[in-house]
């Protein structure tokens, strides 16, 4: 069940110091699949690491079992993060370590995107874009239908806005009042061909979604602390009669610098030598 | 008189919420839906729009809370009722076949068929049903487009009373289900407390001279031309592959062992619809039956009232006969 939250409820220091550690584990691990791969999504999961960790290693009600009818809900639009999601799901002791370690092997079910019919702890396969947040509609009417107070979590890449269906989405979720359906605007600036703004300009997203009937807030994406708090307050917020929009403002590549100046980073690959590196970046840094 | 009390005095008159009563046809996806949630499954049926176009209103009168409004948002609604079913519910969400089997495609392929979702689609209006509305509302493609799309079951009942028994036996078929259905005025040619087995064709006739192989509307008709051409001592065979996918090769090659010519008739392109699925088989397997195609031949169709474009198609039972005794004699 939802516990009430004091609007002024702040993690304390040592659970604050757990969730940077874990969101520092979500990098590291990611560049580690990558090295497997040989390709893959850096910076979309940089940017992201901390919205995983406060999701998955704080707000979110999870069982051992990974289909318990009232476990919170996890979508994400950007799919191609998933290489970050993977390593949570093996913690969690959804997926056997020696599959996490086959990462996009022949066979293997883990691949760039979600798949949820080979994936234990997937609760949504993705990959085409701008379909997620119609898939957690859904889940939010099956669960109001049913009786049943899980929340579900949309997390959306800021080029996603472009996708005309997260529009269809957003005003069904406000027209059946969606309370429980929670949108994450992981607002990193980038997508493949450059900067939104020049690619496909989504500003002012917040007004937007405000003018779509939703609550909006706006957290920097990177300070757990305040992520974490202000999750939990949207999550256990029971008066609140429409869906909510989170907008994380973040970084894509937050963590190793250079990424985070070079949008071109989006998709690429780390040689062993400057995984070495990066790693020691990452653990030197204080996010 | 005012102005406020005039009223249409003709019986003849009608408006669109009167749908239901003019087309009785149309009740048969309610009263399917209505019987699988009385008798306790967990049913949603959703509508982008169109609830009086598919009879979903009666659904919605009787079970409000079980019916969602989607508004004019098709592939908001496919990929919403995929999570629908992932917490439990069984959805069935319909609207015009044109857009469900094209505007949809790649979220049916992606949040239902890819997932294995249990999700309903019911594409009506199918074929050429909407006459003079035009190319845009015409599904002449939907056969194709769902048929490559893996793990999906593909149902074109021939009426009303197999739609319903249809989606009565659809709660023990566990895959994801295209149903391609008509408007609602097919004449009724099937009881619809009949059982409906997926997979398995129904064969009303068998023939040695042709056998027709028909799915949805023409198969009505198809029936009365092999009864007709019977009675002048003619040997038509008509198996209705209501389940298109998978399809019953057993049916189509003992056909073929039969008949001289296999005929495949279909309210859909000749490419990628029915008649390929046929030829596909008896490519692959078939004996030595002659394929021909009857359908759509790969065009865009005319605009004219509905009859008269079965008319001009030879989709009519009058079409039909020309047709067979094109390749008869």
């Amino acid at each position: 069940m939802t516990q009430p939250v004091r609007n002024d409820y702040r993690p304390t220091e040592a659970e604050v110091a757990r969730l940077r550690d874990r969101a520092q584990f979500v990098r590291l691990e990611t560049i580690r699949l990558i090295e497997i791969a040989k390709v893959g999504h850096y910076t979309s999961v940089f940017s992201a690491a901390e919205i995983f960790a406060a999701l998955y290693y704080d707000v979110m009600s999870l069982s051992a079992d990974p289909k318990w009818p009232d476990r919170d809900r996890f979508l994400m639009g950007k799919g191609h993060a998933a290489v970050g999601l993977f390593p949570i799901l093996a913690e969690l002791g959804y997926i056997p370590t020696e599959v996490l370690n086959g990462y996009t092997r022949l066979g293997n079910p883990l691949g760039d995107h979600p798949d949820m019919r080979k994936v234990p702890g997937v609760d949504f396969s993705s990959g085409s874009i701008g379909h997620a947040l119609s898939n957690g509609l859904g889940m939010a009417l099956g669960g109001r239908m049913q009786g049943r107070d899980f929340t579900t979590f949309v997390m959306l890449g800021d080029g996603e806005m472009q996708e005309g269906q997260v529009w269809e989405a957003a005003i069904g979720a406000a027209h059946h009042k969606l309370n429980r359906l929670v949108a994450i605007i992981d607002r990193n600036g980038y997508q493949l061909d450059g900067a939104v703004d020049d690619v496909m300009g989504i500003e002012p997203i917040d007004e937007k979604w405000r003018a779509f009937g939703w609550e909006v807030h706006v957290v920097d994406g990177h300070d757990i602390a305040e992520l974490t708090a202000l999750l939990r307050r949207v999550k256990a917020d029971a008066s609140r009669e429409k869906p909510c929009c989170i907008i994380a403002r973040t970084l894509k590549g937050k963590g190793v610098s250079y990424m985070e100046t070079e949008p071109g980073w989006h998709l690429g690959y780390l040689d062993p030598v400057d995984a070495e590196a990066a790693r020691q970046e990452i653990l030197s840094k204080v996010i | 008189m005012t102005q406020a009390n005039l009223r249409p005095t003709s019986p003849n008159s009608w408006h669109y919420r009167e749908l239901n009563m003019k087309n009785p046809g149309l009740d048969h996806l309610s009263n399917g839906l209505i019987t699988l949630t009385e008798a306790g499954h967990p049913i949603v049926a959703g509508s982008a729009d169109l609830q009086y176009s598919n009879g979903l209103n009666r659904f919605a009168a009787r079970y409000p809370d079980r019916y969602v409004s989607f508004g004019i948002s098709e592939q908001n609604m496919v990929s919403a009722a995929a999570g629908l079913a992932t917490t439990g519910m069984m959805p069935y969400v319909a609207t015009f076949a044109s857009f469900l089997g094209l505007l949809t495609c790649e979220q049916i392929r992606m949040d239902v068929a890819y997932c294995a979702l249990p999700v309903r689609l019911i594409g009506h209006h199918t074929g050429i049903a909407m006459g003079f509305y035009g190319t845009s509302h015409h599904a002449t493609e939907d056969i194709g487009t769902m048929r490559s799309i893996a793990d999906l079951t593909i149902v074109s009942p021939a009426d009303g009373p197999q739609l319903e028994a249809a989606i009565r036996a659809s709660v023990e078929h566990d895959r994801p289900i295209y149903f391609r259905t008509g408007r609602g005025r097919e004449p009724e040619l099937y009881n619809s407390k009949a059982d409906f087995v997926f997979g398995k064709a129904v064969e009303h006739a068998q023939g040695e001279e042709v056998t027709i192989i028909a799915c949805g509307l023409p198969v009505h008709p198809s029936v009365q031309v092999a009864k007709k051409l019977a009675a002048e001592g003619r040997s038509v065979g008509v198996i209705d592959m209501a389940t298109v996918k998978p399809i019953d090769r057993d049916a189509i090659l003992a056909a073929a062992a039969r008949s001289k010519v296999i005929l495949t008739v279909e309210e859909h392109n000749i490419l990628g619809g029915l008649g390929s699925a046929v030829a596909e088989v008896l490519a692959e397997e078939g004996g030595p039956a002659r394929l021909v195609r009857h359908g759509i031949r790969d065009e865009y169709a005319l605009i004219a009232p509905p009859t008269h474009l079965y008319a001009h198609y030879r989709l009519d039972q009058a079409g039909i006969e020309s047709v067979v005794r094109d390749i008869i004699g």
